[in-house]
């Protein structure tokens, strides 16, 4: 079952490579701001349905996928 | 002569690369440091104290020490700890005891995105055993440091309530080189025996180098495992 596992800076953590890219941004021309940079984990879980699989891979997000100190995450279950 | 010459295990990951300095330091300032590698489910028998030295474990992927901390030997790690066993974590060691949760908080990239490798200053907060019982409060040391991932971050409230609890071991003087909140360069575990910095003490052991002053911490750490040797015999 293929998951993907998108992880966040927590809003009000410093993000230094979120600003240094919104920066470059701007000095391209685009008017962004609040650029925040994460992770994406494509995962092919072994489970059998998509529940299953769910507490499967938020167990991980807990474990080693995100520190929970900084980062959150989000979990999207391909069925 | 185990007494007078605690054995310190240094533990070696993959991407650990200060191993050999912490060893040679240990060993210049009276210890006995054995390397261990982080594959082994135990400590040698008679380990006074246990240092995690820095280098880029795992390549520092995911996150520094992210995946360090389940290495096989750290379960051995944690278990030393509790049983009230000085740790000392040096650079990377500092971000896999704060990824093993053993300490507070855990290191970002700097906010300046550079690697700072340069001698920072620092103050002594806390001059106690095992980590500083050579030092004196207040006292200035001047030790390099050398890392991209160095800033350290508490969630607010944290910081008060660590410095209440006398955790607090050295800060920045003079501005920090990577953004840590605090100005903390290094912080002890509530019970106070695991500590965690991010400048190298192994690096300084001698004036000809530019600076003694990171003897005084490993020296104190010896100190703390020759204690520990009379303790349990």
């Amino acid at each position: 079952m293929k998951a993907t596992v998108v992880v966040r800076p927590k809003v009000g953590i410093l993000d230094p490579q979120g600003q240094a890219v919104e920066a470059s941004l701007r000095q391209l021309g685009f008017s962004v701001a609040d650029a925040r940079i994460g992770r994406v984990v494509d995962l092919d879980v072994d489970a059998v349905d998509v529940v299953v699989a769910r507490a499967e891979v938020e167990r991980m997000c807990e474990q080693l996928l995100a520190n929970p100190l900084i980062e959150s995450y989000e979990i999207e279950i391909a069925g | 002569m185990t007494d007078r010459r605690p054995k310190v295990a240094v533990v070696v990951f993959p991407g650990s690369n200060d191993v050999d300095d912490a060893a040679w330091a240990l060993g210049a300032l009276g210890g006995d440091a054995e390397l261990v590698w982080h594959g082994s489910e135990r400590l040698p028998e008679d380990t006074r104290a246990v240092v995690l030295p820095g280098g880029f474990s795992y390549g520092d992927y995911l996150r520094c020490g992210a995946i360090a901390r389940f290495s096989p030997v750290m379960s051995a790690v944690v278990e030393f700890a509790a049983a009230g066993g000085p740790v000392l974590g040096i650079c990377n060691g500092f971000q896999i005891l704060c990824e093993a949760g053993l300490l507070p908080g855990m290191l970002r990239p700097n906010a300046s995105l550079s690697f700072v490798c340069r001698d920072v200053a620092l103050r002594v907060e806390q001059a106690s055993a095992p980590f500083t019982s050579r030092c004196q409060r207040g006292q200035r040391l001047v030790i390099p440091v050398k890392h991209g991932e160095g800033c350290w971050f508490a969630p607010p409230g944290l910081v008060e309530e660590l410095e209440r609890n006398n955790q607090i071991v050295l800060r920045y003087e003079g501005g920090s080189p990577n953004g840590s909140v605090g100005d903390v360069a290094g912080v002890g575990n509530e019970r106070g025996n695991v500590m965690g910095l991010m400048p190298h003490p192994e690096h300084a052991v001698d004036p000809l180098l530019g600076s003694g002053d990171g003897a005084l911490i490993l020296a104190s750490l010896l100190d703390a495992a020759r204690d520990r040797a009379t303790a349990l015999v």
